[in-house]
C-alpha cells in the first residue's frame, strides 16, 4: 500500500498556512500532493470528510522510561501510545537507568526505537554527567550520536555557575537546552501548589516562585551566554511575564505546556489522587488561564505531554510518597482541544503549537504537508466522543487523570513515512 | 450515620456536629458507673490502623470500644506487614476481608484514610492524617467547651502554634466556626499557612492581640525536632513571644480556658502551672475523648450490607 | 413517647437540641425538654382516639401509688426508675404521690434503656439517647420501673438488663400506665394504669395535650403509623 489518498478533510497545515477542505497524497512515504479533488487513481482512499487531517504531532517532552525502567514503559509501548495519541514523533528524556550521558545510551535508543516504535523517537541527552548537576556532558559526541537537546530534566541543575557553562557550551553544538525549573530549595518538600487549596488539604505545598525564580535565572543566563533555553512545562503566570520579555528582547528562548497544565487546577487535588500529584504541581485557575493565553498568543510556542508512565503499586501509596508524573500521549490532542472549544485558539494555531513549532525549535523533521515531505499525518475527529480508559490503552501505565473520563476529540488514524501506524478501529497496526 | 464515614470536619454539617457531641454527653455517664459498659456494639468488631503511633489516641478509642462491649483490633506499623511496601488498596482489601464494622485510620500523611475509605465497605473514622484533619480531637474539644461555656455560638476561640502543620488546627476551625463561634489563629509568621484566611479565621502575630477578649485559648504543641531553627530560631524564643503562662492570659477574658491537645510540651507552649491547674481543662479534653468516641462508634459503627431494614 | 416497639423516627428527629443548658436540668430533678418527644405531630389525617384523658391518667397513677405502698415493705429502700421519655413525668408525679399519700421519699433516677435495646443491629438509624440519672446505687433497693406504655415488654427487659449494670436491685416492680398486651417476652406488669386492646399496626402515645411540658397529659391510640420523616441518616450504603 504505497499509495494514500486522504480524501475530503479539512486540511490544516501550519508550516504554509493553509486552511481549507482538500485531498492528500501520499505515495512512497512522502506527500506527493495536496489540493481539491485529486484523482483518485491506483490507491487506496481514506474518507476524512468531517475530519482534520494535520502534520502528525510532535511531542518535544517524554519520558519513556527505555532503558533501565522498561516495567512502566518502553519504546514499544510509548511509541504505540504515540501514535493512538497522534504523535508521529517524540523526544525522550535522559533520566533513564543508565542515564542518557553517553553516546552508547543514545545509540542503543536510536536502535530500539528503529525497530520497536512505530512512532519516531529523537532521544535528549543529559546536560550533566549521571544527571548530578556537577559535570557537563560530551555534548558535541552525544550530538554527533543523534540527541537532538540537552536536558537534566528529572532533576534541578540548582548550581548557577553549572548551569551557566552548561549553556555556554551548547552554543558549541547549537541546540536548545531545556530546564525543568524549579529552585529545589523553594521547593522544599511541596507535593502540590502552595495556595489556599494545600492549606485545606494539610499538604506542604511548592509556591510558584519556586518556578518563576528559578525561570528568572536560566534567561538570564541565557541571555549572558547567548544560548538556546528551552522551558520545560511552564506552569505559572509569573512565568509567563518572564518568558515574553524574554522573546520580547530578542532572546533565543522557548516555551513549551502540558495539556494538564492547560485545563486542570490544584483543585483538582482535593482527592488525594495522586494521578493528579505531578512536578510542576497543577496551579491556580489565574495560572491556568495565564498559560492558556500565553499558548494562545504564542508565548509558549508548543504543546509537549511530559508523559510520565509510573506503575500502578508505585502511585498507590500516601501521597507524598507517590512519584509525580501522569500520562499524557494517547489524551493530549482530546484535552488541548478544549482551547478550540472554548474559542481561545484557532485550530490552524493549535497544529502549529503541536508540530510545527516544535520542530522548528527542535530541528527536526515534521510539522508540515509540503509536498516531498515525509508522510507524517494526523486525522483527528475533532468531535468525536471516547471513554479513556487507560487499560485499554497502549501505554504500559494508567496513571491518568482522565482514568474513566469521557473525551472529546478523537484520532482516527496516524500516519508515519505514508504508513498507517494506527487507525481508531483497528488500535495500533504493527508492521 | 451508620456506615457513613467520617474523614474530617469539614464535610460535616451543623447538624451532624451537634447530633455527636449530644450523644457523647449521653456516653458521658456512663463513665460514671461502676461498671462501665453498655452491650451496645457487643459482637462488633473495631480495627485500629495506626500507620503512626500514638498511644492516647489508640488506647481512647479502645477503651471506647471496650465499653461499648466490642471487639477491638490494634494494628499499627511495627506490630503487622504494614510497612511503605504494601499499597494502600492492598492493605485496604486485606481489611476488607476480615470484615470489620468501623476502621480507624491514623497516618503521617494527609489523605490516607480516605484513600483507604473509598476501598472499604466498612466505615473509617480518621484519626488524624498528617496536617489535614483530626475529627475525634476537635469533637471533643468542642464536646469541653460546650460544657464548661454552656455553649460554643458567639464564643471567641484563639488557636496558638504551628497553625501549618496542624490538623487539630484545621478541624478545630472548621468545627468552631460551623458551631458559630469566632475562630482566630496566631503564630509565628512561617507557621500561618498560605490563605488560612479563607477558611474563615483572623489571623494573628500578635499574642496579646489574639487572646483579646478570647474566651477559649487552644495551645498546640510544637514539634522541636523538625522546626527549631528552620521555621523559627529556637524554642527559647518560640516560648517568650507566643508561650502562655498565667501572666499572658491575663490578656484574655478573665474567665478563659486553656486547652491543649496534648502532650504538652511544658514551658514551651504552656507553663508548667497552666498545664496543671485551672483554667487548664486539658485532663477534662482527654476525659471526653473516650466518651466522644464512644458517640462516634455508636453512631457509626456498622456494615450498611448487614442491615435489613430500616 | 415510649411505645415498646422500635420509637420511629418521627420522634427521634423532629426535636433539635439547641444547647447543652436542655439536658442539664436542676440535678436530679428530670430536664427540662424530654417529653417534647412525646409530643407528637398530629397528622389530621390519621384517626386517632383518646383512650386516657389527664383526668384518669392521675387517679390511675393515684390509685398505683395507693397499691405501691401496700404492697411495700421496707418503703425506706424504694427507689423509682423512670424509662424516659414518657416514663419521666409519670414518676414525677408517682413521686409526690408517695410522699403525699405515705410520707415517702423514694429515690428518682432516670434510666435511658437505648443502649440495652436488642433491635439496634437491624435498624438503619441509631436512635438518639436520652438522659440518664442514677443520683444513687440501687443495691439492695426495691426498684420500680415507671414506663408509660408497656407493649412486646422488650424496654423492660432493656431496663432489667441497664439496672443489672447499676448494681443489685433486691427486687424488681414494674408501673405501666398502658398495658397493650401484645407480649413477646415473659415480662409482667405489676401496677397497670389500664389495659388497652389496641391492634399491632397501631400506636400507642403518651402525649402532653398544650405546648409546656407541665400540663395535662393524654394517651392516645393512633391507626395509621405517624409520618415518616426520613433524614438520610444510615442505611443503604456509605455517603462518599
Amino acid at each position: 500500500m504505497s499509495r494514500v489518498l486522504i480524501r475530503g478533510g479539512r486540511v490544516l497545515d501550519p508550516s504554509v498556512d493553509h486552511d481549507g477542505v482538500a485531498d492528500v497524497l501520499i505515495d512512497g512515504g512522502l506527500i506527493a500532493a495536496v489540493g481539491r479533488d485529486l484523482p483518485a487513481t491506483d490507491c487506496e482512499i481514506v474518507e476524512a470528510s468531517g475530519h482534520w487531517v494535520a502534520p502528525g504531532f510532535v511531542d518535544v517532552h517524554t519520558h519513556l522510561r527505555e532503558p533501565g525502567q522498561e516495567y512502566k514503559e518502553d519504546l514499544a509501548s510509548g511509541g504505540r501510545a504515540a501514535v493512538a495519541g497522534g504523535f508521529t514523533s517524540l523526544a525522550c528524556m535522559a533520566n533513564t537507568r543508565p542515564v542518557n550521558d553517553d553516546p552508547s545510551v543514545t545509540k542503543y535508543i536510536l536502535d530500539r526505537a528503529a525497530k520497536d516504535s512505530p512512532a519516531r523517537i529523537h532521544p535528549i541527552a543529559a546536560a550533566t554527567r549521571g544527571l548530578k548537576g556537577e559535570v557537563m556532558t560530551e555534548m558535541v559526541a552525544l550530538r554527533e550520536a543523534g540527541a537532538i537537546g540537552f536536558s537534566d530534566d528529572g532533576e534541578v541543575i540548582m548550581d548557577a555557575a553549572v548551569m551557566r557553562h552548561v549553556l555556554e557550551y551548547s552554543t558549541l553544538v547549537g541546540v536548545p537546552v531545556i530546564v525543568h525549573a524549579e529552585d529545589c530549595g523553594l521547593r522544599c518538600d511541596g507535593v502540590m501548589n502552595e495556595g489556599i487549596v494545600s492549606t485545606r488539604l494539610g499538604l506542604p505545598g511548592n509556591p510558584v516562585e519556586a518556578e518563576e525564580i528559578h525561570i528568572a535565572r536560566d534567561i538570564r543566563l541565557a541571555r549572558m551566554t547567548g544560548a538556546r533555553l528551552h522551558i520545560a512545562h511552564v506552569s505559572a503566570g509569573g512565568s509567563v511575564e518572564l518568558i515574553r520579555r524574554a522573546k520580547e528582547e530578542g532572546l533565543q528562548v522557548t516555551a513549551e505546556v502540558t495539556p494538564h497544565h492547560l485545563t486542570l487546577t490544584d483543585e483538582a487535588n482535593s482527592g488525594f489522587d495522586t494521578s493528579t500529584k505531578m512536578a510542576p504541581p497543577l496551579r491556580t485557575a489565574r495560572d491556568v488561564a495565564l498559560v492558556r493565553r500565553a499558548l494562545a498568543e504564542g508565548v509558549i510556542d508548543c504543546v509537549a505531554t511530559d508523559h510520565a508512565p509510573h506503575a500502578v503499586y508505585e502511585k498507590d501509596v500516601e501521597f507524598t510518597a507517590a512519584p509525580c508524573g501522569v500520562t499524557g500521549l494517547e489524551t493530549a490532542f482530546a484535552v488541548v482541544m478544549d482551547l478550540v472549544r472554548c474559542g481561545e485558539i484557532s485550530p490552524l494555531e493549535l497544529m502549529r503549537r503541536m508540530s510545527t513549532s516544535p520542530v522548528r525549535i527542535f530541528a527536526i523533521p515534521g510539522g508540515t504537508l509540503v509536498v516531498r515531505s515525509p508522510a507524517d499525518v494526523v486525522i483527528v475527529d475533532p468531535a468525536g466522543e471516547w471513554v479513556y480508559e487507560p487499560g485499554d490503552g497502549f501505554s504500559k501505565s494508567r496513571n491518568s487523570p482522565w482514568a474513566g473520563h469521557t473525551l472529546t476529540g478523537r484520532v482516527m488514524a496516524t500516519f508515519v513515512g505514508g504508513r498507517l501506524v494506527y487507525q481508531a478501529r483497528r488500535g495500533v497496526v504493527v508492521q | 450515620m451508620i456506615g457513613q464515614d467520617l474523614l474530617g470536619i469539614e464535610k460535616l454539617d451543623r447538624e451532624q456536629i451537634e447530633l455527636i457531641l449530644e450523644t457523647a454527653e449521653r456516653m458521658q455517664e456512663i463513665g460514671t458507673r461502676d461498671v462501665k459498659k453498655v452491650p451496645t456494639l457487643r459482637g462488633r468488631t473495631i480495627v485500629n490502623l495506626f500507620f503512626e503511633s500514638s498511644t492516647r489516641t489508640q488506647t481512647s478509642f479502645e477503651i471506647a470500644g471496650k465499653r461499648l462491649a466490642a471487639d477491638v483490633v490494634n494494628f499499627s506499623t511495627g506490630a503487622s506487614s504494614l510497612s511503605k511496601a504494601e499499597s494502600l488498596l492492598d492493605t485496604a482489601k486485606t481489611l476488607d476481608a476480615m470484615d470489620p464494622d468501623v476502621v480507624i485510620v491514623r497516618h503521617r500523611v494527609a489523605g490516607v484514610p480516605q484513600r483507604i475509605a473509598d476501598e472499604l465497605k466498612a466505615p473509617v473514622i480518621n484519626a488524624g492524617d498528617g496536617a489535614h484533619e483530626h475529627p475525634t480531637q476537635a469533637l471533643l474539644d468542642m464536646l469541653t467547651v460546650r460544657q464548661e461555656k454552656g455553649r460554643i455560638e458567639g464564643l471567641t476561640v484563639a488557636i496558638i502554634g504551628d497553625i501549618a502543620h496542624s490538623r487539630v488546627a484545621r478541624s478545630n476551625i472548621y468545627g468552631f466556626t460551623k458551631l458559630g463561634a469566632e475562630v482566630r489563629v496566631a503564630g509565628p509568621p512561617t507557621l500561618l499557612p498560605v490563605g488560612i484566611e479563607s477558611l474563615g479565621v483572623k489571623a494573628f502575630t500578635s499574642l496579646r492581640e489574639v487572646l483579646d477578649g478570647a474566651d477559649v485559648v487552644m495551645a498546640l504543641r510544637i514539634q522541636l525536632e523538625r522546626l527549631a531553627g528552620a521555621l523559627f530560631p529556637s524554642v527559647r524564643e518560640y516560648s517568650a513571644v507566643f508561650g502562655l503562662d498565667r501572666a499572658k492570659l491575663r490578656f484574655a477574658r478573665p474567665d478563659a480556658i486553656v486547652m491543649h491537645p496534648g502532650p504538652v510540651n511544658r514551658g514551651v507552649e504552656l507553663s508548667n502551672e497552666l498545664t496543671d491547674h485551672r483554667p487548664s481543662v486539658i485532663l477534662d479534653q482527654v476525659r471526653n475523648g473516650v466518651a466522644l468516641r464512644m458517640a462516634l462508634l455508636y453512631l457509626i459503627a456498622g456494615r450498611p450490607s448487614a442491615l435489613h431494614r430500616e | 413517647m415510649t411505645n415498646d416497639a422500635p420509637p420511629d423516627p418521627t420522634q427521634t428527629q423532629s426535636r433539635k437540641p439547641a444547647s447543652a443548658e436542655t439536658f442539664r436540668g436542676e440535678s436530679g430533678a428530670v430536664p427540662a425538654r424530654p417529653p417534647a418527644e412525646g409530643v407528637i405531630p398530629t397528622d389530621a389525617s390519621a384517626s386517632e382516639r383518646i383512650v386516657l384523658d389527664d383526668l384518669r391518667i392521675r387517679r390511675a397513677l393515684m390509685r398505683i401509688a395507693h397499691e405501691i405502698i401496700e404492697s411495700t415493705g421496707d418503703q425506706e429502700r424504694l427507689y423509682l426508675v423512670a424509662i424516659p421519655n414518657g416514663g419521666v413525668p409519670l414518676g414525677r408525679i408517682l413521686a409526690v404521690n408517695l410522699r403525699e399519700i405515705g410520707g415517702l421519699e423514694p429515690t428518682l433516677g432516670i434510666l435511658d434503656t437505648t443502649l440495652y435495646r436488642d433491635d439496634l443491629a437491624s435498624r438503619g438509624i441509631r436512635p438518639r439517647l436520652r438522659l440518664t440519672e442514677m443520683p444513687s446505687s440501687v443495691d439492695d433497693c426495691l426498684v420500680v420501673l415507671v414506663e408509660d406504655v408497656v407493649n412486646t415488654g422488650r424496654t423492660i427487659r432493656a431496663a432489667m438488663d441497664a439496672l443489672m449494670d447499676f448494681g443489685r436491685p433486691r427486687s424488681v416492680r414494674v408501673v405501666a400506665l398502658v398495658d397493650r398486651g401484645h407480649r413477646e417476652l415473659p415480662i409482667k406488669i405489676d401496677y397497670v394504669g389500664k389495659n388497652i386492646p389496641t391492634r399491632p399496626g397501631e400506636t400507642v402515645q403518651l402525649r402532653f395535650t398544650g405546648d409546656d411540658e407541665s400540663g395535662s397529659m393524654e394517651v392516645v391510640v393512633q391507626a395509621a403509623p405517624p409520618r415518616d420523616v426520613s433524614d438520610g441518616q444510615g442505611g443503604s450504603g456509605k455517603q462518599r
